[in-house]
């Protein structure tokens, strides 16, 4: 076992004794002027927006026409999931800070109050010297409607590599957003991406040229902080010929009363030989243990491996939310290329997750993994859903699944709904699923040793969802076993 | 010299039904004492009892661990407090390597102790040196908590967590149960470079077999849930031969 493993061990331990009773903290709202657009959804708000962002007609007629397609649209509802309905009408499409009304120039002139909410949730948005031996992280913030700065961008300028807010790349490179927006998930793909398609406010744009390796892992971080606000982010990366970006997510929000939308789209896009690695940390605010308030996490992600030996992998950690629908997917276009989907998703009291992937071979010698960890705690209810699907022209196809769910207590459930379609006879396709439950035995056996409930339930899960973890970039594999821990508070004894 | 473990008329039992029935013992501080008894005498009971697994009850009786009374405490505290039960049937933990299980062990017991914990580099050379006393190669460190050990390993990794805890009563439950006798040998021998004048040891077994490498002090004969003979090693070689019959008997007309 290396040095560096052993400390995320022992940082587990410590956080999980740290915030021993603590539930969510990231709870807290700033205090800060805002540019809030009436509630309400319509053509004259779609073309604020536009408006408010300088954007060029063609954009707006493409915002626009989503708007038509979504109207003509229902609200899926074939998903394990249950809420109440959404007036989209009492929505707010739009929110600011103030101080974003001008535009900071550069990040010294971003609201110092900003930076210190960042800075609350852990992420430097100071260009701050890293320590030796941690690999610097370029991290994108996106507060409520707007990126609100963007970090180590003439570094990564050095090497051609673009990265700055969804906003900033319409007015700066114009005919790269044209050309692969909506490439992947097209605007009325579904009912959320449609929505998103109309609405979107703002979110994280990534370029790598032919051949580069990206210096650093590049991140977004996504704060809800405004009531009764939709949050519709937009991010697009793509890596060209040759290209590799390791690209991470987080996300966080007060705790309030109310539910709250968050609906947004991510596309990547994968040109010959190139590898994007894409992992998500979700950590929206999971609702009370009563169910009450939360985040509606209903996220479109697709990648695209367009051309021939592509690789995208998918890691997600899911542990917020009070509703998830996600199904982060793959489409396999290119010939030999490879898509990969890694999750662990926790759902504690009364969180409902409805979460797996689509892998679709359409390319010859396409394969596919997916390694699926759900954990279900205190009365919630996790779903894996999952299709596999080989084209017929798809010669050669492979794809190994496994779904392995965790029972804590005997209040939760785990269900496990797996598509296979295979119209060509060459295809290997493997499923395997295992449904466990932590036995008291094993829980005696951690006391013994030490370690109180609780500890040992974060001990378990985190072996539990080993195979996933590992393919988180090390940065946040240290921060992905700690929510592991955290977000299972409660769930014993 | 106070005791370091002092059982008093223990009644205790699973779900209602009565298993240990008046129980009385003292261990003192260095001292090793053997548990011999047949099947269904309570001696696993006994151990699951003094560690608090759930589901045991006491309506009767005390034990107390250093003068301290075990019965309001929970397991993790009687761990922290130096209590260590080397299981019967250790349990696996898929995904969690054996390392980072002693890791996160000793640091919970120095963390309660309130302790600093040990840092990386200390504890890799201690858990080295300990699994290298017990014939344990790094790969073992290296593998998953119990997952696709033999029994022999299963009983060797529970030594090796006793030797980097370093309780101060261990209590081995059936420790030489699916042994052969190479491994009981490693085993035993691990178990006696443990002994120690403040540490005390309560040995639960079966067989005789297992004395001959662990010398007891005391042995006692468990029936029905009581200790009916206590004697030195020779009663070990005496029960070898004449068998449990006629405490059985005894106890039940008690």
């Amino acid at each position: 076992m290396s040095e560096a493993k052993a400390s995320i061990d022992k940082e587990t331990v410590d956080q999980v004794a740290k915030f021993g009773g603590e539930h969510y903290k990231y709870g807290f709202t700033t205090e800060i002027d805002v540019d809030k657009i009436p509630n309400g959804l319509s053509e004259d708000i779609i073309r604020f927006i536009s408006a408010k962002k300088e954007e060029p007609q063609w954009l707006l007629d493409w915002r626009l026409d989503a708007y038509e397609r979504w109207k003509t649209m229902d609200e899926p509802d074939w998903a394990h999931v249950d809420y109440p309905k959404i007036d989209y009408q009492d929505l707010c499409y739009y929110a600011a800070p103030k101080s974003m009304e001008d535009g900071p120039k550069s990040l010294d002139e971003v609201d110092p109050q900003l930076l210190e909410t960042y800075s609350k949730l852990g992420i430097p948005l100071q260009e701050q010297e890293v320590l030796a031996g941690v690999r610097k992280v370029a991290v994108d913030a996106v507060f409520d409607s707007v990126s609100v700065g963007t970090t180590f961008r003439e570094e990564l300028a050095k090497d051609g590599v673009i990265f700055c807010s969804f906003s900033e790349a319409v007015q700066e490179h114009p005919d790269l957003v044209k050309k692969y927006l909506g490439s992947v998930v097209p605007k009325s793909d579904n009912y959320f991406a449609a929505l998103n398609s109309a609405v979107f406010s703002d979110g994280s744009f990534c370029y790598i040229p032919p051949g580069v390796k990206c210096p650093m892992e590049l991140s977004t971080y996504f704060r809800i902080n405004e009531a009764n606000t939709g949050q519709f982010e937009r991010t697009l990366v793509i890596a060209d010929k040759g290209a590799y970006v390791s690209y991470l997510e987080g996300c966080t929000a007060p705790m309030r009363d109310e539910n709250q939308l968050h609906a947004a789209v991510v596309e990547l896009v994968a040109l010959e030989d190139a590898e994007i690695k894409y992992s998500t940390v979700q950590n929206w605010y999971p609702g009370d243990e009563n169910g009450k308030g939360g985040i509606y996490n209903f996220v479109t992600k697709r990648g695209d491996c367009r051309e021939a030996r592509a690789r995208i992998s998918w890691t997600q950690v899911e542990t917020g939310s009070a509703v998830t629908w996600k199904y982060p997917s793959c489409i396999l276009r290119g010939d030999d290329s490879v898509g990969e989907f890694y999750s662990i998703a926790i759902s504690n009291n009364m969180q409902q997750v409805d979460s797996g992937t689509k892998m679709l071979h359409l390319g010859k010698n396409t394969s596919s993994r997916i390694i699926s960890k759900g954990i279900s705690a205190g009365r919630s209810s996790n779903a894996y859903r999952g299709q596999v699907n080989v084209h017929p022209k798809a010669s050669g196809a492979r794809n190994f699944t496994q779904c392995d769910s965790l029972l804590i207590g005997d209040k939760c459930a785990a269900h496990t709904v797996p598509y296979i379609e295979a119209k060509n006879l060459s295809a290997v396709l493997e499923h395997e699923a295992t449904t466990s439950k932590i036995s008291d035995d094993q829980l005696f056996f951690c006391q013994q040793r030490g370690l109180d409930a609780e500890e040992a339930v974060a001990l378990i899960v985190n072996g539990f969802c080993r195979d996933v973890l590992q393919h988180l970039p090390m940065e946040f594999a240290v921060e992905a076993q700690k929510l592991v821990g955290i977000s299972l508070e409660g769930s014993v004894g | 010299m106070s005791a370091l473990l002092e059982i008093k008329n223990l009644h205790a039992g699973v779900d209602g039904t009565p298993i240990l029935n008046g129980l009385s013992l003292a261990i003192q501080p260095g001292e090793v004492h053997a548990i011999m008894g047949p099947n269904g005498s309570g001696k696993s009971t006994l151990s699951y009892v003094l560690s608090g697994k759930d589901g045991y009850e006491v309506s009767d009786g005390d034990m107390l661990f250093d003068g301290r009374s075990l019965a309001d405490m929970a397991p993790e505290e009687r761990a922290i407090a130096g209590l260590f039960l080397a299981f019967q049937y250790p349990l696996e933990i898929p995904g969690v390597t054996n390392m980072t299980f002693l890791k996160t062990s000793l640091n919970a017991i120095l963390r309660g102790r309130g302790e600093d914990e040990m840092d990386a580099a200390s504890f890799l050379r201690l858990a080295r040196e300990k699994s290298c006393g017990l014939g344990m190669n790094d790969d073992m460190l290296k593998r998953q908590l119990n997952v696709g050990f033999s029994g022999g390993e299963k009983k060797r990794n529970e030594i090796l967590q006793m030797a980097m805890l370093e309780p101060k009563l261990a209590i081995l439950d059936e420790t030489d149960s699916g042994l052969d006798i190479d491994a009981l040998k490693t085993v035993a021998e691990g178990v006696n470079a443990l002994r120690a004048p403040d540490r005390g040891m309560l040995v639960i077994t079966h067989y005789q077999r297992l004395l001959d490498f662990i010398k007891p002090d005391v042995v006692h004969v468990m029936a029905a849930g009581q200790i009916v003979k206590s004697g030195g090693p020779e009663l070990a070689l005496e029960l070898e031969k004449s068998g449990y019959g006629e405490f059985v008997g005894e106890a039940v007309n008690a």
